[in-house]
């Protein structure tokens, strides 16, 4: 006990209370003023706009594929299965290369997004691809099929079957799957630095901070940081409580 | 409602699941569908229900042919061996579940679910959640479910197998009831031989994915189709060249035509009954089962010789030719 709680401290406790000292060594007032700075605001706005869209569309099509690996029979399952994790195992800025390569300026296909929020989107989608699908997989595969099949000879149709049986029994691993997937997108640099570079609509808040900190600009950069370590923390209630209010069938 | 199989016949892969089975079970009986694991029964009742569909053959519903049929459209209840309780919904909802899907008055709902609670002593249950009632409990709020919509036939694939033997029992009793008092047709499927017998109007017995034979309960033990189900229902034991009941042996003190010299090797009173076990002269063991005022007059002891002929009078002679 003693030992994880020194741990703790050193590793978590300890940096935090740092930067928040950090951002705070100024007074209050000047921490308001560096947020409300155009720049950082923009940044922030960005970021957690694109980590929303990004962390609903991995909700839906996560799910979707989930299902897909565990419901449908095809050749090569196992294969796409495997290629799920790569973005886990790849590091980001080789992601962010692989993404330029595509959908650069020099395009196989043409399709050139490279220094637009279109590619900070795309580039936090293949970073946290693997988040929703991994967190779903289980789920679904323990999902009792005979559920299903009483809910359809009670008369439910496919639509009904879904909505009213599967849905609410993998809301829960959705949840955590969107949810982490929003943490890594609000935090995500490395690819997005490269297909997005820093220019004024598309510098996101992770490159705010890494920005300012090269200018010699401490404090902003705590500010920001600041914002993004609050984020995390309602982010991880939120979900806490969501989990709590889906799965009170099983505390009953 | 009648159910009519004609000819049905399924595969899964390079398993015969159900080879050729014809079978009608009667609007308003309560039939039993009996067989080891892998016999096809649940097979069988997955393809009335309309869950699975066969390779070959049809499924008339009321004599109309309704093998393309979808699930949601036959009319069937089914109850499922481990409940399919859906775990995230009240007992109440699981039970309104197809009266809500078909959109029915709230009040009708209401009053319809409470009805039903009633019908399997769940009355106090209703707010709870599916993982807080007992195994018993469980099947019962999945039986309420089925009914809700009040269906022309009811269909329960080994209901009780997942549960322990008094509570078992108390269901079993429970059923019979149920379908006098609501007589919709039943069909239910099992391997227990006891089960069958006490509970259904009749049996039909599955084997390696055939009906090897359906009658009455009373018909398959005394006249038995085939040596399997001699085998299966009821206990059965090898005299001679013949199989008989234990309860059919006759023990004499002296030889007689076609009687078989047995030795006596153990002795047990059971309340009624004794049962007497034997060894003939090839080591082959048996056992036998007398009335107890016929065993006392016999004054057995172990070790004794005795000569055991069967006394299967009754049974119609050309079972007996097929068995023998």
């Amino acid at each position: 006990m003693g030992v994880i709680s020194t741990f703790l401290t050193v590793i978590v406790v300890l940096p935090i209370a740092a930067l928040v000292w950090e951002s705070k060594r100024d007074g209050t007032h000047a921490f308001w003023q560096t947020i409300s700075s155009p720049e950082a605001v923009g940044a922030l706005k960005l970021t957690f706009g694109a980590a929303l869209i990004v962390a609903l569309t991995n909700g839906v099509l996560g799910t979707i594929t989930a299902w897909v690996l565990v419901r449908d029979e095809f050749r090569g399952r196992s294969l796409v299965n495997a290629v799920i994790d790569l973005p886990f195992a790849l590091p980001t800025i080789v992601a962010g290369l692989t993404l330029l390569a595509m959908y650069g300026p020099n395009s196989p296909a043409g399709i050139d997004v490279a220094f637009t929020r279109t590619a900070i989107v795309l580039a936090l989608c293949f970073v946290t691809l693997p988040f929703v699908i991994r967190t779903v997989q289980p789920v679904l595969i323990e999902l009792d099929m005979e559920m299903e099949e009483a809910a359809c000879s009670l008369g439910a149709g496919r639509l009904a079957v879904f909505r009213r049986i599967v849905l609410p029994n993998l809301l829960p691993g959705i949840l955590s799957g969107v949810v982490l997937a929003l943490a890594r997108a609000l935090g995500e640099i490395g690819s997005v630095v490269l297909v997005a570079g820093s220019t004024t609509h598309t510098e996101v808040a992770s490159v705010f901070v890494y920005n300012v900190i090269q200018d010699g600009l401490a404090a902003e950069a705590s500010a920001v940081a600041i914002v993004l370590l609050a984020a995390a923390f309602a982010l991880l209630l939120t979900v806490g409580a969501l989990r709590f209010f889906v799965t009170r069938h099983e505390r009953a | 409602m009648s159910i009519e199989i004609r000819n049905v016949t399924k595969r899964f892969g390079s398993f015969l699941a159900l080879d050729d089975v014809s079978l009608q079970i009667p609007d308003g009986s309560l039939t039993a569908v009996l067989g080891p694991s892998g016999s096809g029964k649940s097979t069988l009742l997955r393809i009335v229900a309309g869950l699975e569909q066969p390779d070959a053959g049809e499924i008339l519903l009321s004599g109309e042919e309704a093998t393309a049929v979808s699930p949601q459209r036959r009319d069937v209840g089914f109850v499922f061996q481990h409940y399919a309780a859906f775990k995230h919904m009240t007992v109440r909802d699981n039970v309104a579940f197809a009266l809500t899907i078909r959109k029915r008055p709230k009040q009708e709902i209401r009053d319809r679910v409470e009805e039903l609670l009633e019908l399997v002593q769940l009355q106090g249950f209703a707010d709870r959640y599916p993982s807080r009632l007992s195994g018993g409990q469980r099947q019962r709020m999945a039986l309420a479910r089925a009914l809700a919509a009040k269906p022309r036939v009811l269909l329960l694939d080994e209901p009780f197998g997942a549960l322990d033997a008094r509570v078992r029992a108390e269901l079993r009793d429970w059923l019979r009831r149920l379908h006098e008092e609501v007589h919709v047709t039943t069909v239910f499927v099992t391997h227990d031989q006891e089960e069958a017998m006490e509970i259904a109007d009749r049996v039909a017995v599955f084997d390696h994915g055939r009906l090897e034979q359906v009658g009455a309960p009373a018909e398959l033990y005394d006249t038995p189709a085939s040596e399997f189900v001699l085998r299966f229902v009821g206990d059965a034991v090898r005299l001679g060249s013949a199989l008989v009941r234990p309860h059919e042996i006759v023990l004499r003190r002296w030889p007689s035509d076609g009687a078989v010299e047995v030795e006596i090797e153990r002795i047990a009173v059971l309340g009624a009954d004794a049962r007497v076990e034997l060894s003939d002269g090839d080591g082959d063991r048996l056992s036998a089962r007398l009335r107890r005022d016929e065993f006392e007059d016999l004054d057995l002891t172990r070790g004794e010789i005795v000569w055991a002929t069967a006394s299967a009078s009754h049974r119609d002679a050309k079972a007996q030719q097929t068995l023998r």
